[in-house]
């Protein structure tokens, strides 16, 4: 009993972050039929955002705060990955639409550009950059378009991009000048430190849960509830429903597409950024550290369907759950008068990689049923 | 119309003039260090030439190619192991003794015989890929969900092979260059040379393979599926078959090129199995052109040798470069590079600046229009 509530507990905690990292992934696969192979970049720049915040929150004036940076860092999170996920829409994806497999790769060549940025650029004018861009699109939102002439609106323009990147060059200046770990390029690790409510664990039961994973799981659930409530509730979340389900039907009554796509791919990086911040929070941040969890996120979309958040969900507990029992051997802890034969193959497969292999194999054999995952998408197309 | 007809066999019989050439005399110019890299990339354009098969002919995009490339290597890399390993206690490969493994895993013991291998390295590639073929198109499973399928396979077989050390020694890879082959070093000096030569033989035969299929009748079928999936299917063709069939022949294509470039670069190791690897073959394939043969190959040598070039000198620039082409040859190129010169791609430059184009649907209508002005 105990085993097998503590195996359910880490298959939650390994499938709780997959969920997060793939929700994202399938919102966008859903809406515009894109995979993003820069995801796991996103993340990777979600979990580098944690980082820098955390490293202002070791300044002076902010220092008394320093335990509550991990709730600040989601939002930041969010926000850094968000933009660079509506600026790679506006100035990439928006030209390939109805072209999947072009997206495809076009994507892949900017999670290579992401990975060299992050080794070759100091991360204080990273930063900087980003602050540039987002100043600039606030200042492009809340400019008032109608009541200026057109010469008046190219010089509100212009004059806003000067300011934002003047903005953004002071934080990068301040930035690498405060805190000299930002100043210089390098390729290494980096590692965030819990702050120490995060760190130990909790007993119950005589389980011991490290108190991180259950931060994970309280995130994911949040996560999922607000896109859920977004998604059901909101008046854009049911724009967005509606171009999921007949784009040129949606248009012809008068929804903006191109807003919701922009939107709809805002929300995806986001939710990229905030598994970022979960996964700074498991392991050292690198360059690559979005590649180890991008295959999960895929074998998700294809378990758990498009367009369906319930098959996301499932797809990412269950992935997980079968992980932790194949890739941790637990079965054979679980049930040890196994026969012999079974107990061999049981311990062939018993390491995280191997885990894969088997899991991988199990979903080709699932798909060899469910062509089109858990819950496919109903309609009358020949082609769906 | 004619005019334009013999201008493109010109120019392919110019182009494959510049390539024969350049093969025989890159023997006598390189040195071996250089013609060893251009053996290896040219041992790429085999990959290359399937992935143009499946991706530029029949519209599959698989991120996979790197499983086959690899098994083709493992294949030969094993066989001359097992070749040069008489000396070795139980006359088994010196690894195996690391692993306390005394005996030879079953399925390697056939590998024993040459000609079997040189059948395994394109049949055992070309059987997994049809399997694994089989099963997703079985069920209609495509464009992205096939890509992306592919790719999660990839690492599947990534982890297989990593974690095997006693199998086929896991991270470390299975070496071949301090090997005997007909009792010589293989990765001396002059077998280098004869590799070389066997691959650039090789990559022309499988340029004419290539043709003979996509000329035929097979190869509308194919060109079919890619432009319009549904309708060739209620024509009364079976899109399972032709699919599976020209996986597998992109399968074992990448194998045959992963034996050579592994016997020319001296390992082969789960490495080949990275996904950057495989994505970059589809890439050559996009710059060269794909739905052409000529820029698959092209495509393959070219960039590799730029890539070669480049981060010998700025190593840091090369994944800024290669990010930048995946991204300019989807939005800007989509044909790649030779689709664009034998479309109207250098047409289109000049008249945007500012060559007139000759209008070439009524020639007489120029000469009689100018009359008219003048009259």
């Amino acid at each position: 009993m105990q085993l097998i509530l503590e195996s359910l507990f880490n298959g939650l905690a390994i499938g709780s972050v997959l969920l997060i990292a793939a929700l994202g992934l399938a919102i966008v696969f859903g809406l515009m039929g894109v995979i993003n192979l820069a995801h796991g970049e996103l993340m990777m720049l979600g979990a580098y955002s944690t980082y820098v915040t955390q490293l202002i929150f070791k300044l002076t004036p902010l220092k008394q705060f320093y335990n509550s940076y991990v709730i600040v860092s989601l939002v930041v999170a969010f926000v850094v990955t968000a933009v660079v996920g509506i600026v790679l829409e506006r100035s990439i994806i928006k030209r390939l639409y109805g072209r999947p497999l072009e997206t495809l790769l076009a994507t892949w060549g900017v999670s290579l550009i992401l990975q060299q940025f992050v080794r070759s650029v100091p991360l204080a004018y990273a930063s900087g950059l980003i602050c540039t861009i987002l100043i600039g699109l606030i200042f492009h939102i809340i400019l008032p378009k109608n009541s200026l002439t057109y010469s008046q609106a190219r010089i509100a323009k212009v004059s806003s991009w000067v300011f934002s990147i003047l903005l953004g060059l002071l934080s990068a200046n301040w930035l690498s000048s405060s805190i000299s770990k930002l100043g210089r390029a390098s390729a290494r690790n980096v590692d965030v430190t819990a702050p120490s409510w995060m760190r130990g664990g909790f007993d119950l039961w005589n389980i011991t849960f490290p108190v991180t994973r259950i931060v994970i799981i309280v995130i994911t659930i949040i996560a999922v509830f607000s896109v859920t409530w977004f998604l059901k509730q909101s008046v854009w979340g049911m724009r967005i429903r509606a171009v999921t389900q007949n784009r040129s039907m949606s248009e012809c009554l008068g929804i903006s597409t191109e807003t919701v796509d922009v939107l709809t791919f805002g929300i995806g990086s986001g939710l990229a950024g905030i598994a970022g911040v979960a996964v700074s929070l498991l392991g050292s941040v690198g360059p690559n550290v979005g590649g180890n969890y991008i295959v999960g996120c895929f074998m998700v979309v294809v378990l758990g369907g498009v367009g369906n958040l319930l098959g996301t969900i499932i797809a990412s507990f269950s992935i997980g759950i079968m992980t932790d029992l194949i890739g941790a051997g637990r079965l054979l802890t679980i049930w040890p008068d196994m026969p012999a034969p079974l107990a061999t193959t049981v311990d062939f497969f018993a390491t995280t990689s191997m885990a894969r292999v088997l899991i991988f194999a199990l979903i080709v054999a699932f798909l060899q049923f469910r062509p089109s995952g858990l819950f496919p998408q109903k309609g009358r197309m020949v082609e769906g | 119309m004619k005019n334009s007809f013999t201008n493109k066999r010109l120019f392919s019989f110019l182009v494959w003039a510049a390539i024969i050439a350049a093969i025989i005399a890159a023997p006598s110019i390189l040195p071996v260090f250089r013609l060893n890299l251009l053996g290896r990339y040219l041992s790429l354009a085999i990959v290359a030439l399937g992935v143009d098969l499946i991706w530029g002919y029949t519209g599959l995009l698989s991120l996979g190619q790197g499983i086959f490339f690899a098994l083709g290597g493992y294949c030969a890399a094993m066989f001359l192991q097992l070749n040069s390993a008489t000396n070795f206690p139980n006359q088994i490969p010196e690894f195996f003794g690391l692993y306390g493994v005394q005996q030879l895993p079953f399925f390697w013991e056939p590998f024993r015989s040459s000609l079997f291998t040189l059948l395994a390295i394109w049949i055992v590639p070309a059987s997994v890929a049809a399997i694994l073929g089989f099963l997703v198109f079985r069920n209609r499973i495509k464009g992205v969900y096939f890509s992306i399928l592919t790719q999660a396979a990839l690492l599947v077989f990534f982890n297989f092979f990593n974690g095997q050390q006693k199998l086929i020694n896991g991270t470390n890879g299975l070496k071949t260059d301090v090997t005997l082959l007909f009792g010589q070093m293989v990765g001396s000096d002059s077998m280098q040379r004869y590799f070389f030569w066997i691959t650039a033989v090789l990559v022309i035969l499988a340029w004419f393979f290539a043709r003979w299929i996509v000329r035929d009748r097979f190869g509308n079928i194919l060109i079919a599926i890619r432009d319009d999936e549904a309708r060739v299917r209620f024509t009364g063709y079976n899109p399972t078959l032709f699919k599976t069939i020209v996986f597998a022949i992109a399968g074992g294509l990448a194998g045959i090129s992963g034996a050579l470039y592994t016997i020319q670069s001296g390992i082969v190791s789960p490495q080949f199995m990275t996904v950057p690897f495989s994505i970059e073959m589809v890439i050559w394939v996009a710059v060269g052109g794909r739905g052409t043969l000529l820029g698959a190959i092209l495509g393959a040598v070219i960039i590799n040798y730029a890539k070669s070039l480049v981060s010998e000198a700025l190593p840091a620039s090369w994944m800024f470069i290669q990010g930048g082409l995946f991204i300019l040859v989807v939005t800007a190129l989509p044909e790649g590079v030779l689709g664009w010169m034998q479309s109207d791609g250098p047409r289109n430059l000049l008249s945007r600046l500012g060559v007139r184009r000759p209008l070439s649907t009524y020639p007489g209508l120029e000469e009689r229009g100018k009359d008219e002005v003048k009259l």
